[in-house]
């Protein structure tokens, strides 16, 4: 599979702080892929540097197979992007923001594509009423209208679900999996709600401090080879002399409310739960801890 | 280009602010034009105290369309920059603050096309708020006033010029003010391209012609070989130098202008200042990083 | 002051013996102006002042006995020098009734007789009348008169076709003129580098000249008096 965007030893500096130090990862294309750290991480810039909002101090950015600092017109003609809040011109109509928008993408703009837009991001009814009487969520879907009126191979969204409810969140999620399931798009999605990003991404990469932890494919990082796995027995103290016995000692993690964390490999849960058991220690629970945000939060912990 | 060009007008002349100046000049100019109408004999003895005590001047024949526009000019030219302001110092960072300049600059259009576009759409709003100008100021003045021979009074002469000789000055007077006063555009859009909220901008481009203007005004030996013939307000002034006649002993040569080579210099330092103000701009703009 | 001193020198001037054939020549010239009871007059005004620049003016002057005047600007603005109306050759003769009237003798160069009128009434603005008349063709060629307000004036004439009647073809007034100086934050002036060159000749008293180039006169015809209000 080829790569869409390709990311080399990506630096960025403001003064003495490293917003993004060293970042390299591919994305491939097709995909969806998950971008995720906490506030302050560097994904905004990195995604800013994407968009040639901001110019790296050093590394290299290739998308579409051509460097984004020679080839930036023509690469950005087939992105498409939605950044942080999706601020509009509030004076104006949906349709005239999204006409804008479109005409500055060099396409050529008619009644029926800015229409069908719309509809799809379910404005239609409101084509003609001013954007500072929409909703959050209202906005946000004309932001993604925006992002997507040109028809762009590829689709920058940071944060798209940031302030939206349930059912929000719910539609936005549809039409990413639409977008790159039925009409084969390669979408790159920040995102806090990591959840969501367990339910749209394929691949992921997370940073910390301007830094990469970890890139992959969502299910090899969700299950790894080495995963916590959380024991809660009868008698946590015994448990506890028992694993210190043990070559298990060398795994623990942690020991608190009644419950011990240990770090194995997964082929290896059958014999610590037979161990135990030898030893006379009733297990209510051996359960690999393995959601999207333990991983990450351990990852980032430090 | 052209389609941009067509974008930035559409996003001025859609915002009620951009009317807010036109509302301002024709609400100026009447109150002027009725002050004139009913104390302006007051206001043309004040202007012709100078003469009072050699001549009997007419107030009535002073008095006219031509006159009143100088009026509104000369009291007019000095405010105007300040709407000019208003849409120019907001054009980057009006966007910047919105929200809407990412989303701009990651379309595929250059910052420098981006700029340039931009910039002209501000000139042509500051050009459309001059012709604003010129229809309430002369026309409506020429109606409400009729016309008559325009009388100008200098700091040490007088200039009165033949109703008949009068138009095409302000034609050039007109065209001479909007280079003026797109330098100013260009100073504000300047300080836009800096900034990230759109107050800043304006509200320093207003204190730099205050400051400037009270500069020129100043009749300080120190600051008039100094200071002065560098700063851009003295030479905003030059549309006047199409009101300062020539003469042959006493008589306005027709179609003579006082001192064309001062005005023409004037006008290439303005459309300077407005170049290295584009410019710099530009460059500014280009390394920028927009994190709005 | 300039009165006493006037007085004392023509006091004891012999010149004073010639007084009553001033008076009479004053008269004949009186007569002759009589002849017109008012007219209309069109012409050209230019006016030469250090500190104006004005166009050639279109006038038409309208007089009325005995001493009516006025100057109308039929193209633009008209500027008339202050107290002129009262300065003109009418008005002089007019007032010839109530002045002293002493010869002066005769101007070298031209053979002009030099007469002078002095006011009987020590209030009025004139001080002092000079008048160089032609005793031929009895006309005035040229007068000078001092004021009190408005210091002196000079009036030459040039005569042709209307000579009959007194009245001048041409006629140059020449008046003082004070500086002139408005404060900047007024005006707003802008600065093209023009220098003045007055700075030498401050502090002499400048002289503005108005020159009234007359095409043709109505005489009689009849003038309303609304005119002169």
């Amino acid at each position: 599979m080829s790569s869409i965007i390709q990311v080399k030893h990506l630096s960025k500096e403001f003064g003495d702080i490293k917003a993004v130090n060293d970042l390299s990862f591919e994305v491939p294309a097709g995909q969806v892929y998950g971008f995720l750290g906490q506030n302050g991480a560097g994904k905004s810039t990195t995604i800013r540097m994407l968009l040639t909002l901001i110019t790296p101090t050093a590394g290299s950015i290739e998308i579409f197979g051509m460097d984004l600092h020679h080839h930036r017109k023509e690469i950005l003609r087939q992105t498409g992007a939605m950044i942080e809040k999706p601020d509009l011109y509030k004076y104006l109509t949906a349709l005239e923001n999204l006409r804008i928008f479109a005409l500055m993408s060099g396409i050529k703009v008619t009644e029926k594509i800015l229409m069908d837009q719309l509809a799809m991001v379910g404005l239609a009814e409101r084509a003609k009423s001013k954007v500072k009487t929409f909703s959050q969520g209202m906005k946000q879907r004309l932001g993604i209208a925006v992002a997507l009126v040109h028809d762009p191979k590829l689709i920058i969204l940071d944060e798209p679900t940031n302030g939206l409810d349930p059912q929000g969140i719910a539609d936005i999620r549809k039409l990413i999996l639409h977008l790159s399931g039925d009409l084969g798009k390669t979408l790159v999605v920040s995102s806090h709600l990591l959840g969501e990003m367990e339910l749209i991404a394929d691949n992921m990469l997370i940073i910390d401090r301007g830094r990469k932890v970890v890139e992959g494919k969502k299910e090899a990082l969700l299950n790894p080879e080495k995963v916590q796995v959380e024991i809660i027995t009868d008698d946590k103290e015994r448990a506890l002399a028992v694993l210190k016995e043990t070559a298990w000692r060398k795994n623990m993690v942690s020991s608190a409310n009644g419950t011990v964390l240990l770090e194995i490999s997964k082929a290896d849960i059958p014999e610590l739960n037979r161990e135990l058991t030898e030893k006379g220690i009733n297990i209510f629970s051996l359960r690999p801890k393995h959601t999207l945000e333990d991983f990450f939060l351990s990852l980032t912990k430090n | 280009m052209l389609q941009l060009l067509n974008i930035e007008l559409y996003k001025i002349f859609k915002r009620p602010r951009t009317f807010i100046a036109f509302g301002v000049i024709a609400a100026i100019i009447f109150l002027i034009q009725i002050a004139l109408k009913f104390g302006g004999e007051e206001y043309v003895g004040m202007m012709m105290s100078g003469l009072n005590s050699t001549f009997d001047a007419p107030a009535d024949q002073v008095m006219n369309g031509y006159f009143v526009c100088f009026i509104i000019l000369n009291l007019l030219l000095i405010h105007v920059p300040i709407l000019v302001a208003l849409v120019a110092g907001d054009m980057i960072s009006g966007e910047a603050n919105m929200g809407t300049l990412r989303l701009l600059v990651s379309k595929p259009v250059s910052r420098t096309q981006l700029l340039l576009v931009k910039f002209t759409a501000a000139c042509i709003y500051t050009f459309l708020l001059l012709i604003w100008v010129a229809v309430l100021s002369l026309f409506l003045s020429m109606l409400l006033f009729g016309t008559n021979q325009l009388f100008v009074a200098r700091g040490e002469e007088v200039n009165i010029i033949s109703a008949s000789d009068i138009l095409w000055r302000y034609v050039a007077a007109f065209a001479f003010a909007t280079v003026g006063l797109i330098t100013v555009a260009a100073l504000s859009f300047m300080l836009s391209a800096f900034a990230d909220n759109s107050i800043g901008p304006i509200v320093a481009t207003v204190c730099v012609i205050i400051v400037f203007t009270i500069l020129t005004q100043m009749q300080i030996p120190f600051y008039d070989n100094t200071i002065k013939p560098y700063l851009f307000t003295t030479h905003m002034l030059g549309w006047k130098g199409f009101f300062y006649v020539k003469g042959e002993e006493g008589v306005t040569i027709e179609r003579s202008i006082g001192n064309l080579p001062a005005i023409i210099r004037s006008g290439l330092i303005l459309t300077g200042y407005a170049a290295l103000f584009l410019f710099t701009a530009i460059w500014y703009f280009k390394r920028k990083n927009i994190l709005s | 002051m300039v009165r006493i001193l006037l007085n004392a020198f023509i006091f004891f001037l012999p010149a004073i013996t010639h007084g009553q054939a001033a008076e009479e020549l004053v008269l004949k010239v009186k007569e002759k102006f009589d002849k017109v009871n008012d007219y209309e007059a069109k012409g050209k005004m230019k006016m030469n002042v250090t500190f104006i620049k004005a166009p050639v003016a279109t006038v038409k002057v309208y007089y009325k006995k005995p001493d009516k005047l006025k100057i109308n600007n039929e193209s633009g603005i008209s500027l008339v020098p202050k107290g002129s109306i009262n300065i003109s050759i009418a008005n002089i003769i007019a007032n010839a009734a109530e002045c002293d009237i002493i010869d002066a003798g005769k101007e070298e160069k031209t053979q002009w007789r030099v007469v002078k009128l002095l006011p009987r009434n020590e209030a009025a603005d004139i001080v002092l009348s000079t008048l160089y008349i032609d005793e031929q063709l009895l006309l005035i060629r040229k007068t000078r008169t001092t004021t009190k307000e408005n210091g002196t004036y000079e009036l030459e004439m040039t005569y042709g076709k209307y000579a009959e009647y007194g009245l001048a073809d041409k006629v140059i007034f020449s008046f003082n003129t004070k500086d002139y100086k408005l404060p900047k934050g007024v005006t707003f002036d802008y600065d093209d580098g023009t220098k003045k060159e007055e700075s030498k000749d401050k502090l002499k008293n400048k002289k503005g000249k108005v020159e009234i180039s007359y095409s043709s006169y109505a005489i009689n015809k009849g003038v309303p008096d609304s005119i002169f209000k």
